[in-house]
């Protein structure tokens, strides 16, 4: 794995291919060798680069001791491997500072505990990103969406989408599901082998069946698959790209709505939320409309499409668990939750917390108005909360990952992607029996310059 | 209206995601890894009706004290 060394990223010639939940925590200074340096908050760190003043406790001169910032993320990424450098962090420096390619410097916590905290405690909020030149691996800094907001206008939209996506509504969309997957599986099979499993399963099941939830026309797949990529960017595409991209989403999305009102009786997801907005305009605006339902569109693509191949290929690397799951179907649901925690979906932490007041975080006091990042990846292979962390065991009695988060942004989508990988896993493995890779593994392309980490393509034999 | 609320929350449904502690932290925290009401009788509050009906397992519950009517979560 390529380190990066330099102090700064230049994203121009460096590759970050996928980023989503990585995380790192650590312990105050457990004997960390690494030279400190006492950090005094100049005044001028207390403005953002916008000009907006900070907080007042931002903006003391109080010293504390705190070390220099690295780069971050820590290497490029490398297909499925966890930097070993977070686990470095947990042991020695569970809080340490990074400087992220675009934005202001910002604490990083990889211990798990830390993680929960930084993500769900109601200290914390998103709110303050909006207003800051937040961190973050993307050159593009997002200005709406429920990312960017704290409870209470969190809540309001929120509870509109929620209840589209409880455990009792997504599994009545299983055997529909499970029609898809088989379909697919079908004409793959049909097509024998060598075959691609991303074009021809990971890539239609999702996003027929959030196209079918929502009530987008699944017949525009190719369009909207297409301008979704400006969403996990990072420099995979043009600025100007993304920004033509993401205009499109919302006018395609602006037109179903209206389409919506025009025949205001479909009973779809899309539907109700405009029928939530007319019957009280104060609860969703026309452009949180759109926005709402144009990312629950795209973050049905970009997620659970790369993490159906990420599961196949970590599951062809531990062939003693395939055996098992092919053996006994009845493990898929803890093996789904095993590889959730296991997969380091995203190339690297983002979405910064802000503390809203002084808190103290793994040993270290995080200022009021300061942005501290919680690696889930990281968290997720805490050897204090999992035993063996960094080993694939379908057999782990308790499994509290972190893989959608925690607190009031964990994935409102988590139960309809739990519910579509089971029945992605399940059916790959039972209908595929001697599934394997249909090229060396040397030749399998891997995303890059995007938030998240997945495979291109994955061609396979069976 | 009704004068009191009785939270229910069902720890063997809870998966934990703290999506309730994080919306009403007056009312919810989590205890062990696990949502638990602060009191479990409490005045009226729509954030209350919003943690329940924000919950992904649909592991809370708000009932009508006089009456036992289910409030929350809403079909």
């Amino acid at each position: 794995m390529a380190i990066i060394d330099v102090y700064r990223y230049d994203p121009i010639s460096k590759d970050y291919s996928a980023l989503m939940c990585v995380c790192c925590v650590s312990a105050p200074d457990a004997g960390r060798p690494a030279p400190l340096r006492t950090w005094r908050l100049p005044q001028e760190h207390a403005v953002s680069t916008k000009g907006i003043r900070m907080t007042e406790s931002a903006q003391t001169t109080e010293s504390r001791t705190v070390p220099p910032a690295r780069p971050y993320p820590f290497s490029v990424p490398d297909r499925l491997v966890v930097d070993p450098t977070y686990g470095e962090l947990r042991e020695n420096e569970p809080m340490t500072r990074v400087q992220l390619p675009y934005g202001e410097e910002a604490w990083l916590a990889t211990r798990y505990e830390d993680v929960r905290t930084v993500v769900g405690d109601v200290r914390f909020g998103r709110a303050p990103a909006v207003e800051r030149d937040e961190p973050r691996l993307t050159p593009r800094q997002q200005y709406s969406g429920m990312l960017t907001m704290d409870p209470p206008d969190h809540t309001r939209l929120r509870r509109l989408v929620a209840k589209a996506f409880t455990a009792r509504r997504v599994e009545a969309l299983r055997p529909r599901t499970q029609e898809i997957a088989d379909r697919l599986v079908d004409n793959m099979v049909g097509l024998g082998p060598p075959a691609d499993l991303v074009e021809h399963v990971a890539t239609p099941l999702p996003i027929q069946v959030i196209c079918e939830l929502l009530g987008v026309p699944y017949a525009d797949r190719d369009r909207f698959h297409i301008w979704s990529e400006a969403i996990v960017s990072t420099t995979s595409l043009p600025l100007e790209t993304i920004q033509e991209y993401l205009n499109n989403l919302w006018g395609y999305m602006g037109g179903l709505v209206a389409e919506r009102r025009r025949e205001p009786g479909i009973d779809d997801l899309l539907g109700a939320l405009v029928r939530a907005r007319d019957e009280n305009q104060d609860r969703l605006s026309e452009t949180e409309l759109v926005e709402l339902a144009g990312g629950l569109l795209a973050a049905g693509h970009e997620t659970t499409v790369t993490q159906i191949p990420n599961f196949v290929y970590v599951l062809l690397h531990n062939p003693d668990q395939l055996a098992r799951l092919r053996a006994d179907p009845s493990l898929v649901p803890a093996a789904v939750e095993e590889l959730l925690r296991y997969v380091p979906l995203g190339v690297g932490s983002s979405f910064a917390r802000y503390a809203k007041e002084d808190v103290e975080v793994g040993g270290v006091l995080v200022r009021a108005g300061e942005p501290v990042l919680g690696s889930l990846s990281s968290a997720n292979r805490d050897g204090t909360v999992f035993a063996d962390p960094d080993r694939l065991d379908l057999d782990r009695e308790q499994n509290p990952h972190l893989g959608f988060g925690h607190g009031v942004h964990h994935c409102v989508g988590a139960q309809l992607a739990r519910m579509e990988l089971q029945v992605a896993v399940s059916t790959i493995v039972t209908r595929l029996p001697g599934l394997r890779l249909a090229v060396p593994e040397e030749e399998l392309q891997w995303k890059r310059g995007m938030l998240v980490r997945g495979l291109l393509g994955m061609p396979v034999a069976w | 209206m009704s004068t009191a609320w009785r939270i229910g929350v069902d720890e063997r449904r809870c998966i934990g995601t703290s999506i309730c502690a994080g919306t009403a932290p007056e009312h919810f925290r989590l205890v062990d890894g696990v949502s638990t009401p602060l009191a479990d009788v409490v005045a009226p509050s729509e954030v209350i009706l919003a943690a329940a009906d924000s919950c992904p397992v649909e592991a809370i519950t708000v009932r009508d004290t006089t009456d036992d009517r289910l409030i929350a979560p809403q079909e």
